[in-house]
């Protein structure tokens, strides 16, 4: 068929270990959203990198609009209407929006100076385009990420691109900013603009996608039009095997006994947290819901001692009070976070998959002065296994892992560490839902030897599938406590907006 | 099963073996050319000061390498190597030297005590470096060339700018003897520097600080996060580092068998140089102590091979300065490279 604007046909990609892509395909057609699914690892974000000129392919053919093509860089790639917004936004935080769009192309004055009135007059236009309302000097560091995404759009649109690839744009995302992008999305098909959308959230793609293609190993598996799939077809092509449920099942290992009490912590910024008192028990899982902007985040990492909080703040553990003034003296009573910003407060992109497991409990692995390679070899091990880590060797930089793989990585450091409370920052962004599953069981496993586990989770079906209790935050405090039993998605949402408006004549 | 064979030798990237490598080959090529056309080139007094010296510059090199790790750098390496160097040789004047004795309270102490307090010295030279830049958080770069300044100021107090000969003669001996291998003498300097470099190597690899160390390279807030002590770390990484210049000083003036206040002139630069040759990359978290040894002894035998054709000293120097650029623009093509 003629009406296809992209194909891209038996394409092969090896790393050092891996066969990254298998004879992967995907035929595109204009004006429309092609969703590529796949689970960790299956080679999406590499193909899409092939395209984009950020890798070279082995073999296979890349056609764009009938011509045969392989981009040198993304340079090339955006010139012939190819744009990418990545998996992890790197922006240029210390540069102006107007800056960030016209990067690589700013318009010249007749003396060769950037012409900067020009520049940002036609900003201004570009950010019409995407509903963005900010000023083009801003700032990208001033932005939320739904809007850097936005000013990356812009861009794309100022490329002219005919086809915009999106690289799991939403997983940081609110509902309202997702409805948003939705909104820009179909703006684009409207104007003949094809969409590559990645995501692993089944819901969006089932809402958004005319077509799915989905991949498994780097290989081809199949291409379907997205009214014809449903949840478990699309897990049974992407996985190969049946998935019965979403969730393991499991029964509430809470005990009496309190493991951790938080009394009044309060931010000393202003629109941050404020009045914050809750309590853990022994065994139990404590999701904490909310919109994104809650400052659950911002909690959590005041307990864990990244954050300040005002002097009234009190944690006991286990009935005993507490000091945390930095990671180490939370991580030494047995306090653990994995945070929620993978890139910038997570990886370490140049050390090896074996460094990133074993950083956070060396000291575990110590026998006088010297660290015994032979235990950190099998901790990690296991945790490959028990994660099912897809990485060639122990040795290879976690930075060369896809998005999915390195979200385990971090979570088995801290299942390294062995912590009595597991804080966990929304932990199953950009994991697959296979893997998904498999994060749920070893948080089972957890609770029932006795740890205990707060999760923040974006994720309705989570929150109300996984926890035991469930605390609600609205605008920095905490709006009220549901239980398991008694929880609905509106009883979460009511309490998530009840402070919304105040001052207003919204709500008592 | 030739055919696996055929597909190992595609898997081989010669271009890239060239990138990674370009250095060490050159070094080859030019030992190569030095010793077809340069006299006494390859003769074992030659092998024997290029061994020492490639010693000497590599305690320094693997003094600054964790300061590289950990995306800094230490600008003062060089400058405390002198002041130890100075005072090493005031510690080891001989009491009954016919030249003038600068303090004679110092002089005729013995080596292991110059040692100690040479080591001291740059110890606590390190300790303040590495205070300013984990607690005052001035960035490496700055932090050190403000030291560097500061402690040339004070070897000129303490040198008051004479040369300082006349030493100790087990000590100068100790500088310029070795083993005696055959015809090849291999200088006790050579196996101070290899029990520095197992050390160093142990630490980087087997320990909860080359762990750490690694890992403020890598990403800084990660490593604060998963309970990293950054500051001690980073503060321990520099005073280590002064530690070793002040061994290093100690060497120098055995080698040298005197010392001035313009000792050990320029010498942070070489061994930045010389790591980044060794594969220690600018951008943090990489580098190996093999590494680091293997871009000392490079840049040695460029040094050599130039002398050794005659090539004037101004040649010299543009030729290390492109080197050192080279290195650094080979290693960001490293970590650039597409994939
Ligand atoms: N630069 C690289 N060097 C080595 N291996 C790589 C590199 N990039 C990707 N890989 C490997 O290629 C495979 C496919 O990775 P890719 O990032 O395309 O997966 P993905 O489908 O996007 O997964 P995710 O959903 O987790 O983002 C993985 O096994 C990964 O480890
Ligand atoms: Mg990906």
């Amino acid at each position: 068929m003629s009406d296809y604007i992209l194909e891209m046909i038996d394409i092969n990609k090896s790393f050092p270990g891996v066969k990254a892509l298998d004879n992967a395909q995907l035929k595109l057609k204009a004006g429309t959203v092609h969703a590529l699914m796949g689970e960790n690892g299956a080679g999406k974000s590499t193909l899409m990198k092939c395209l984009y000129g950020m890798y070279f392919a082995d073999s296979g053919d890349i056609i764009l609009d009938g011509e045969n093509v392989s981009f040198k860089d993304s340079k090339e790639a955006l010139d012939h209407g190819v744009a990418m917004i990545h998996q992890e936004l790197q922006p240029i935080r210390m540069m102006t929006v107007g800056e960030n769009i016209f990067l690589g192309n700013y318009p010249r004055t007749k003396l060769g100076l950037v012409d900067h009135d020009a520049m940002y007059k036609e900003t201004e236009q570009y950010l019409e385009a995407v509903g963005l309302q900010v000023n083009p000097r801003t700032l990208l560091n001033e932005l939320t990420v739904s809007q850097m995404q936005s000013v990356e759009i812009a861009k794309a649109i100022s490329h002219h691109a005919k086809i915009v690839i999106m690289d799991e744009p939403t997983s940081s995302l609110t509902e309202a900013e997702v409805a948003k992008l939705f909104e820009i999305i179909e703006d684009l098909t409207d104007q003949n603009i094809a969409v590559i959308y990645i995501s692993h959230k089944m819901k969006e793609i089932l809402e958004i996608s005319d077509e799915v293609t989905i991949l498994r190993d780097g290989q081809y598996i199949g291409t379907w039009p997205a009214n014809e799939l449903d949840n478990n077809k699309i897990i049974h092509h992407m996985v190969g095997r049946e998935l019965t449920s979403l969730f393991p099942p499991r029964t509430s290992m809470a005990q009496e006994e309190k493991v951790l009490e938080v009394e009044n912590f309060t931010s000393p910024t202003a629109l941050s947290f404020k009045g914050c008192s809750f309590d853990l028990k022994r065994g139990e899982i404590l999701g904490v819901g909310g919109l994104v902007g809650a400052q659950r985040t911002e909690l959590m990492e005041a307990i864990y001692g990244i954050r300040l909080h005002e002097d009234e703040g009190i944690i006991k553990k286990e009935g005993k009070q507490i000091r945390i003034n930095r990671p180490q003296d939370a991580i030494r009573h047995g306090i653990a976070l994995v945070t929620e910003d993978r890139r910038e407060s997570g990886i370490f992109t140049v050390l090896s998959v074996s460094d990133n497991v074993a950083i956070a409990s060396v000291n575990q692995y110590r026998h006088g002065p010297l660290l015994s390679l032979k235990e950190i070899d099998s901790v990690v091990e296991d945790s490959i296994d028990k994660l099912s880590i897809k990485t060639p060797t122990h040795q290879t930089p976690i930075g060369s892992l896809s998005g999915g793989n390195q979200q385990k990585v971090i979570l088995a450091r801290w299942l390294a560490n062995a912590p009595d409370i597991l804080i966990l920052d929304e932990p199953t962004r950009g994991i697959d839902v296979g893997a998904k599953y498999e994060i749920y069981e070893i948080i089972g496993q957890l609770v029932e030897i006795g740890k205990s586990v707060i999760m923040i989770t974006s994720e309705m079906a989570e929150l109300l599938g996984l926890s035991d209790r469930i605390m609600v935050m609205c605008e920095g405090r905490i709006s009220g406590f549901l239980d398991a039993k008694e929880a609905t998605q509106e009883k979460v949402m009511d309490l998530a907006t009840r402070f919304m408006g105040q001052g207003q004549d919204q709500q008592a | 099963m030739s055919e696996g064979k055929i597909l190992k030798k595609d898997d081989f990237n010669f271009g890239a073996f060239l990138v990674n490598n370009a250095l060490v080959l050159v070094a080859v090529v030019m030992v190569i050319f030095t010793a077809l056309f340069a006299d006494n080139f390859l003769t074992f007094n030659n092998l024997k000061n290029i061994i020492a010296n490639t010693s000497l510059r590599a305690v320094i090199a693997l003094g600054v390498s964790g300061c590289l790790i950990i995306r800094g750098t230490d600008l003062s390496a060089g400058r405390v190597v002198g002041i130890t160097s100075v005072l090493s040789a005031l510690m080891l004047q001989r009491p009954d030297a016919a030249s003038e004795i600068l303090y004679p309270g110092l002089a005729g102490s013995p080596i292991i005590a110059a040692l100690a307090a040479s080591m001291t010295l740059g110890l606590v030279f390190g300790l303040i470096n590495g205070m300013i830049v984990a607690l005052l958080k001035v960035p490496a770069f700055i932090a050190t060339l403000g030291t560097q300044i500061a402690i040339y100021g004070l070897n000129m107090l303490l040198s008051q700018n004479v040369p300082i000969g006349s030493l100790n003669q087990n000590y100068a001996d100790f500088g310029r003897s070795g083993l005696q291998l055959g015809p090849l003498v291999l200088p006790w300097l050579f196996f101070v520097a290899a029990l520095v470099s197992l050390f160093m190597h142990v630490l980087y690899k087997r320990t909860t600080h080359g762990k750490y160390m690694y890992a403020i390279g890598g990403n800084e807030i990660a490593a604060e996060v998963s309970g990293v002590n950054t500051s001690k770390t980073k503060i321990m990484i520099f005073a280590l580092a002064g530690a070793l210049y002040g061994l290093a000083g100690f060497l120098l003036t055995a080698k040298t068998g005197s010392s001035a206040v313009g000792a050990g002139t320029g010498y942070e630069l070489e061994a930045i140089a010389a790591a980044t040759i060794g594969g220690v990359s600018t951008a943090g978290g990489i580098g190996t102590v093999p590494g680091v040894f293997l871009g000392v002894l490079v840049f040695e035998l460029l040094k050599a091979c130039l002398q050794f054709l005659g090539v004037p000293p101004e040649f010299t120097n543009i030729f290390q300065g492109l080197v050192i650029v080279a290195a650094v623009a080979l290693d960001i093509r490293k970590t650039m490279r597409k994939k």
